[in-house]
């Protein structure tokens, strides 16, 4: 006597295999989504830009006339952006690390200084752009100028820095603390001598994508009122300057005036998209390189 | 000959470099308190700042207008009108086709890097994936604009110029990494001994999945998509270069309507002159946005707390 029918088993059985199969090509057609979307991205900025990068296209300034527009003005730009913002997150974010690993009682204040640091990463690049704006610009008088652009950059990227070096410094494994305190060391000089130099390739790769945030990062510029006419190239930190960001925001919305400034927008984004590789490659150098395990 | 030293000469020296390190040592602490410190004087300048000229807005315009009505007209000389319906219509549904892109395509892209890649696909993928969210919104912008809205009104022949649904969907292209990347860390911190109990009893790969998988990781998996409504809330420069400046109530989609953020980017590069209404409804647009996207955020971090299960 049967008790199951194998040729119906047998059925259900091929059939819920083959879903599966088919369910695992349609998830991997899914995830290469993003991949196509991005090659068709790319491609698309590198077909709008050839033969509008050239040596002029780099060091020629704004002008209105397309053909002898270049992005000087917003390499300068954005390098003296990074003059402000590299060293303003550097001391700030490790500081604060330090202070939240290694100095803060585990109580209120450090549950709360840690919470508000999470919260601040969530926090609208728009609505950093309208503190500047607020603060930097109107109440401390900066204008739309470096040193503000700056530092509302840095506030913005803070959050990043923060979460990288915490997580290094976490990883510095107590026996080396236990070692130099045991030498006869003071916990600053445990500090800066041990913890610090073990941590550096962490805090390092946080700071560089640190920045390359901040050299992507649109939104808070258009706040705070930063330029994309024809000024002149900034030499201090309280001039006016562009970016490359607004280069490209400029040229993108007048495109549809003028159809030569959709390939200038493509010819920038090719140059900023090649900054940001090199800088993430970078990180991942620093990060493959010195990696140490304990 | 040995050199002669001074044992007094010594306990001097050492005195001294002692209380040059002790001074340190007390104020080493207070410099990095006060590091740590600003951020919270970030936290206090953002509130403060949103909520004094939000005040100072609703002195002039009443809030039951505001949250009311349907017309934004703030640059009519005649009759101006604050109402911030509009924007929120345009930021709901950018947001909303947004996550129509970035959850089916997050969770299966998830899915499929923790339960079906093999290690090796996985390590290439991962990293490639995670590019996109590398890409700088300005760049997702020029393409919403100059490619996937021409591309879409070849097949749409009704579509503006400008319109909501372009940046949407370019906006849930962005969102893809954040969604595939946290509801695959919740997938992968499902232990294998429940895959591997399910697969016992003769369960397939996908039963595995939508079975014992993600209805573990649910906690994570919603939190993720939470996170991603947020930071479509809070997005700006794609919507402010592809779906227009216009004001408009309502559903369509194929229509140009402006989000919240688009007006701030709208009204600050107008030169709004200080004391303005204008320049007030500013800042109660920003609170309002901040309001959203902060308690989105609280959210998505009570859910993963609240109802993570432990194993």
């Amino acid at each position: 006597m049967e008790y199951i029918d194998l040729h119906a088993v047998q059925e259900r059985m091929t059939k819920r295999l083959f879903l599966n199969k088919l369910i695992k090509y349609v998830f991997l057609g899914a995830a290469l989504f993003g991949l196509i979307v991005l090659a068709i991205l790319l491609y698309r900025v590198y077909i709008d830009s050839i033969g509008w990068i050239n040596f002029d296209f780099l060091n020629n300034k704004l002008s209105t006339s397309a053909d002898r527009a270049g992005i000087k003005g917003a390499i300068v730009g954005t390098i003296w952006l990074m003059i402000i913002v590299g060293p303003v997150t550097m001391i700030l974010g490790i500081g604060t690390a330090i202070y939240l690993e290694e100095y803060a009682k585990k109580g209120r204040l450090h549950s709360f200084i840690q919470t508000n640091i999470s919260n601040l990463a969530g926090v609208p690049s728009i609505v950093f752009g309208l503190l500047g704006l607020t603060v930097f610009v109107r109440l401390f008088g900066f204008g739309s100028s470096i040193i503000a652009g700056g530092l509302t950059m840095s506030l913005l990227v803070l959050p990043i820095v923060v979460v990288a070096a915490q997580e290094a410094i976490r990883s510095v494994p107590g026996f080396l603390r236990e070692a130099s305190y045991g030498m006869g060391a003071t916990k600053w000089q445990t500090v800066k001598n041990v913890v610090l130099p073990a941590a550096i390739p962490g805090i390092l790769t946080g700071v560089i994508l640190a920045l390359s945030r901040a050299i992507g990062e649109t939104a808070p510029l258009v706040v705070i009122g930063i330029p994309a006419l024809l000024i002149p190239l900034p030499s201090g930190l309280f001039d006016n300057f562009t970016a490359l960001p607004m280069q490209i925001y400029y040229w993108t919305i007048d495109s549809v005036l003028v159809d030569e400034y959709a390939n200038l927008a493509a010819a920038t984004i090719v140059v900023l998209l090649v900054v940001l590789f090199v800088l993430n490659s970078v990180a991942i150098l620093i990060r493959n390189k010195f990696q140490k395990r304990y | 000959m040995l050199k002669t030293v001074s044992v007094k000469e010594l306990i001097q020296q050492k005195k001294q470099s002692t209380s040059s390190t002790a001074v340190l040592e007390k104020v080493v602490p207070i410099l990095l308190f006060a590091a740590a410190f600003i951020s919270v004087l970030t936290t206090i300048g953002i509130l403060f700042t949103l909520i004094y000229e939000t005040i100072l807005f609703f002195r002039e315009v009443s809030i039951l207008e505001f949250f009311s009505g349907t017309v934004l007209r703030p640059l009519s000389p005649v009759d101006p009108q604050f109402s911030i319906l509009p924007l929120i219509m345009g930021t709901l549904l950018t947001t909303i086709i947004a996550m129509f892109v970035a959850i089916p395509i997050g969770l299966t892209t998830a899915v499929y890097l923790s339960e079906y890649a093999t290690k090796n696909t996985r390590k290439i993928l991962k990293p490639m994936i995670e590019v996109l969210a590398g890409i700088p919104t300005i760049v997702y912008g020029f393409f919403a604009l100059t490619f996937v809205t021409p591309v879409l009104r070849d097949i749409i022949p009704g579509l503006e110029a400008t319109n909501v649904l372009s940046p949407g969907i370019v906006m849930g292209i962005m969102i893809i990494p954040l969604v595939a990347s946290l509801s695959e860390d919740a997938m992968n911190s499902v232990p294998n001994a429940m895959r591997e109990g399910a697969m016992a009893l003769g369960a397939t790969q996908l039963e595995v999945t939508f079975r014992v998988v993600i209805p573990a990781a649910i906690s994570g998996i919603i939190a993720s998509f939470v996170l991603g409504i947020s930071r479509a809330i809070g997005e700006t420069m794609i919507v402010t270069i592809a779906s227009g400046s216009s004001k408009n109530f309502t559903f369509d989609v194929t229509q140009s309507m402006q989000t919240m953020t688009a007006y701030i980017v709208e009204v600050t590069s107008g030169d709004a002159a200080t004391g303005t209404t204008i320049y007030y409804s500013l800042y109660a647009v920003a609170m309002t946005l901040f309001v959203f996207t902060l308690s989105m955020n609280m959210l998505a971090r009570h859910i993963s707390r609240r109802f993570r299960e432990v194993y």
